[in-house]
């Protein structure tokens, strides 16, 4: 084989944001050597555009919190088909994770009394979230990051990794580039964890950034691992909807938690109109009780505003629908409203959502203390991921590890917000741990040369193919607008098929995209790499789709609006087949142990 | 709007390059870095620039455009002169890479040269510190720094007098004034910060300040504090006197 750049790690880390930079500190504090592949710079991962908070069940602001009640709450969320085991680590752990970034330098906002401050969000019983004001994956990866470089941690920034090397059944490294120069490097490591994020770019209207692309879930399927719960996409209610160009930019769920309340163009609070069972006893009634939880009081009930994402969303959809959208197409999204209620509310808004302000200042000439914003759903996070172990996050394939947003279960359906940042750190140290371990007792595996070979013969194709091929951006837009249109926020048999076909004529197109200029950095050689992964996560979230014939959490089909029984029971499964053709199965989801059982049923 | 405009974009390798001229369609709301990406689809799928969030929070799309240091994200096509080209070209304190991109490392090496934060010990049993929310946010104004490096790009003692072994930049200034003035934060930084970083380079011009799209007070509330820690624990005539004695 031609010479490769190599390195050599006991433990690779792909992705650099939140789950990625936790899994290489506890790698590297417990001794072995660390690789971290960022495909941007350090600390650019998308972790920094978390705006809410880290649900931790601290009690700081409310002392009924528990460990319970948060296991109960992402239960409830994720419409009870969530790897249960992960819901309890996570809700048990959380509060360790969120502490020991304080001690690594974190700050977070304070409550009177000198702790930690926790913000109400939406689908958690109580304020849970710790937060700096709207800022606060910022502040989680900037922690992790001034951290993390100072533990011996070797950093490949800029690097993109297009396949993952095995030996025999187990994980011996990966192959990538890195875009500086083009060149290729080759990682031969004892343990590889994937913490690469989404795939949110699968998706016309998103709040993800250029690299969610769906790598991690890519690679891991390509090396024979198992996705799961493909089909829940979660679309988030509140994206910037006007200017065209800032369509999809996230509004954090934190301006709900502080009081902003949806309404349509006849000025109905409309989230009032449709309140889930499930919800009913914990959901206020009316809107003087909504605002005093919004304020802190104990004895009121939430708002339905922060009923869960998916509700949110799906409410949203119908008025727009019906016909009672805002001008561009959205509802609108009023905290401007609370001046009626205290005094200096422009400045309380500016302190508490300083973020939200500057970008519909900057943005879209909107002054958020005086008007509301319009906002609408858009596609903002997968629960569905690589298949792993609940306690050591470890795939399906020997030596392969996935955490934070590349990873299935602990969401189940639907994520709750401010579940992603303690994910990320709760799994992302697990990950780091466990692939660690696993390397101490393995001997470095032999790398074959030739699947190194073959890699990169097939990342070159585009440039021999030359401007005369079509354009990779052209083919991506072609798939964004398919899976919106055909796989988005409503669902239905006859279009998921009609993608299937459009799966199809892509992948054609895609093997035919073509590039000009030379190997240093080109944006456009990149896209042509990201088709791959692209179309591969759109097809597994297709046909676990069709194979879900019920809705539930993110996912909905109006050829099957309800809720099905069955359908609680398992998770979908898609695997790569000797074919190559795409395997979907149901795998059973184990009974829940009598006590979290017990939990769960004293929550309800 | 619904016009055309003109980007005259840096296109080049290293120090070798050239202005390209682009004109393309400019609608409603657009920012720079809108218009870049469309020229990217349509025009120049290999034109190198870095970009993430496109919402102000990563720092990754800095750049000079009309000659003003920017995140291409934040700058709003309405905001420009439209009947003239809009030139855009790479931060110039840094050696360029490709068209929009240049090499930062510099900023990498010089965070890690800086002591990390080291906490006193925790001052309740359960391993928790207490911390007023008033000490909290003097340190948080720091912290909303997105490491854009706009304010090394025109810091003149990096971007004119290349002294990037002496002067860690304003970037690191209040990188370091963030630990500095961390309530929990006990670690000595004063003598690193007058040999090691440089403090004394910066002769408080406020350009740094003036860029920064978070709004940081940069020289005000970081470097000139900075610079009075130093003359305060190195330079006391007392203090200097008492140690002679020690």
């Amino acid at each position: 084989m031609p010479e490769y750049q190599t390195h050599v790690h006991d433990v690779l880390v792909i992705g650099a944001g939140g789950a990625g930079l936790r899994a290489a500190i506890e790698a590297s504090a417990s001794g072995v050597s660390v690789g971290l592949v960022c495909k941007s710079l350090l600390g650019k991962a998308h972790t920094v555009m978390a705006e809410g908070g880290i649900a931790a069940a601290l009690a700081n602001v409310d002392d009924r919190d528990s460990w319970q009640v948060h296991f109960a709450d992402t239960m409830r969320g994720g419409q009870y088909v969530n790897n249960w085991r992960m819901a309890e680590l996570h809700a048990k752990e959380a509060p360790d994770r969120v502490r020991e970034l304080e001690a690594w330098g974190a700050l977070f906002d304070r409550t009177a009394d000198g702790r930690i401050l926790q913000r109400n969000f939406g689908g958690h019983r109580y304020p849970r979230l710790a937060h700096v004001g709207d800022r606060t994956g910022l502040e989680m990866i900037r922690t992790l990051q001034d951290h993390g470089i100072h533990m011996g941690i070797d950093v490949h920034m800029e690097c993109t990794i297009v396949q993952l090397l095995k030996s025999g059944d187990r994980i011996a490294g990966a192959f990538g580039y890195e875009r500086e120069r083009g060149r290729f490097k080759l990682f031969r490591a004892k343990a590889v964890v994937l913490a690469t994020g989404g795939v949110g770019r699968a998706y016309k209207i998103t709040s993800n950034s250029w690299e969610y692309t769906g790598d991690g879930h890519t690679l891991a399927y390509d090396a024979g691992a198992d996705l799961m719960d493909m089909e829940f996409v979660q679309f988030h209610p509140t994206g910037m909807v006007w200017p065209p160009s800032v369509r999809g930019i996230l509004v954090t769920e934190g301006v709900r938690g502080e009081g902003g309340v949806l309404k349509n163009s006849l000025g109905r609070r409309f989230m009032f109109d449709d309140i889930p069972e499930n919800y009913r006893p914990q959901t206020a009634d009316n809107e003087e009780e909504g605002w005093r939880y919004t304020q802190g009081d104990k004895s009121a009930r939430r708002p339905p505003e922060l009923l869960t994402r998916d509700h949110v969303s799906r409410c949203i959809v119908r008025e727009i629908k019906e016909g009672r959208g805002s001008p561009h197409g959205g509802v609108f999204l009023d905290i401007s409203w609370i001046k009626a209620r205290i005094p200096h509310a422009a400045e309380h808004i500016k302190k508490k959502l300083p973020s939200m302000y500057h970008q519909f200042k900057q943005l879209a000439d909107i002054d958020i203390t005086q008007e509301p914003m319009e906002v609408g759903p858009t596609t903002h996070y997968i629960m569905g991921g690589v298949r792993v172990d609940a306690d050591t996050q470890m795939s399906t394939v020997s030596g392969l590890f996935a955490a934070g947003e590349c990873a299935a279960g602990i969401n189940g359906a639907n994520r709750l917000g401010g579940n992603s940042l303690s994910d990320l750190l709760v799994f992302g140290k697990r990950a780091g741990e466990f692939a660690a371990k696993y390397a101490v007792g393995q001997k470095a595996a032999d790398v074959d040369g030739s699947q190194a070979d073959a890699a990169a013969r097939r990342a070159l194709e585009p440039f021999e193919r030359g401007t005369s091929g079509e354009g990779p951006y052209q083919v991506q837009y072609a798939l964004q607008d398919m899976m919106q249109d055909l796989v988005g926020i409503v669902r239905n048999e006859g279009e998921m098929k009609r993608a299937l076909d459009c799966l199809r004529t892509l992948r054609a197109r895609a093997a035919r995209v073509g590039i000009g200029g030379h190997r240093e950095y080109n944006p456009g050689w990149h896209s042509a790499l990201d088709l791959h992964n692209l179309l591969t996560v759109s097809e597994a979230i297709t046909l676990s789709a069709i194979e879900r014939k019920e809705s539930r959490g993110g996912h909905f089909r109006e050829d099957y609006p309800d809720k099905d029984p069955a359908f609680a029971t398992f998770n979908i499964v898609t695997r790569k087949s000797r074919d190559g053709s795409t395997e979907v199965s149901r795998a059973p989801i184990p009974p829940m142990p009598q006590e979290l059982k017990k939990v769960v049923e004293e929550m309800k | 709007m619904g016009q055309t405009a003109t980007f005259r974009i840096w296109r080049g390798n290293g120090h070798e390059g050239t202005f390209t001229d682009y004109a393309t369609e400019v609608t409603e709301g657009m920012v720079v870095l809108d218009a870049v990406h469309q020229i990217q689809a349509h025009q120049a799928h290999d034109l190198a620039v870095r970009w993430n969030c496109k919402a102000g929070k990563c720092g990754s799309c800095s750049a000079e455009v009309n000659g003003h240091p920017r995140l291409m994200c934040m700058t709003r096509l309405n905001q420009l002169n439209l009947a003239k080209p809009v030139t855009i070209e790479p931060m110039k304190a840094f050696p360029p890479i490709k068209d929009l991109v240049t090499d930062v490392s510099f900023n990498f090496r010089a965070k890690k040269s800086i002591k990390p934060f080291k906490p006193r010990p925790p001052d309740a049993p359960d391993g928790t510190w207490r911390m007023a929310q008033a000490d909290v946010e003097r340190v948080q104004e720091f912290r909303k720094c997105i490491e854009c490096f706009l304010c090394q790009d025109v810091c003149h003692v990096l971007r004119d007098h290349r002294l990037f072994d002496e002067f860690v930049g304003p970037r690191h200034m209040i990188y370091a004034a963030a630990l500095e003035m961390h309530p929990l934060d006990v670690e000595q930084r004063a003598r690193d910060l007058k040999d090691a970083y440089g403090v004394g380079f910066c002769n408080i011009t406020k350009c740094c300040t003036k860029v920064c799209p978070e709004g940081i007070g940069i020289t005000d509330n970081a470097i000139i504090p900075l610079k009075e820690r130093v003359i305060d624990q190195l330079y006391d005539p007392v203090v200097k006197l008492l140690r002679m004695f020690r």
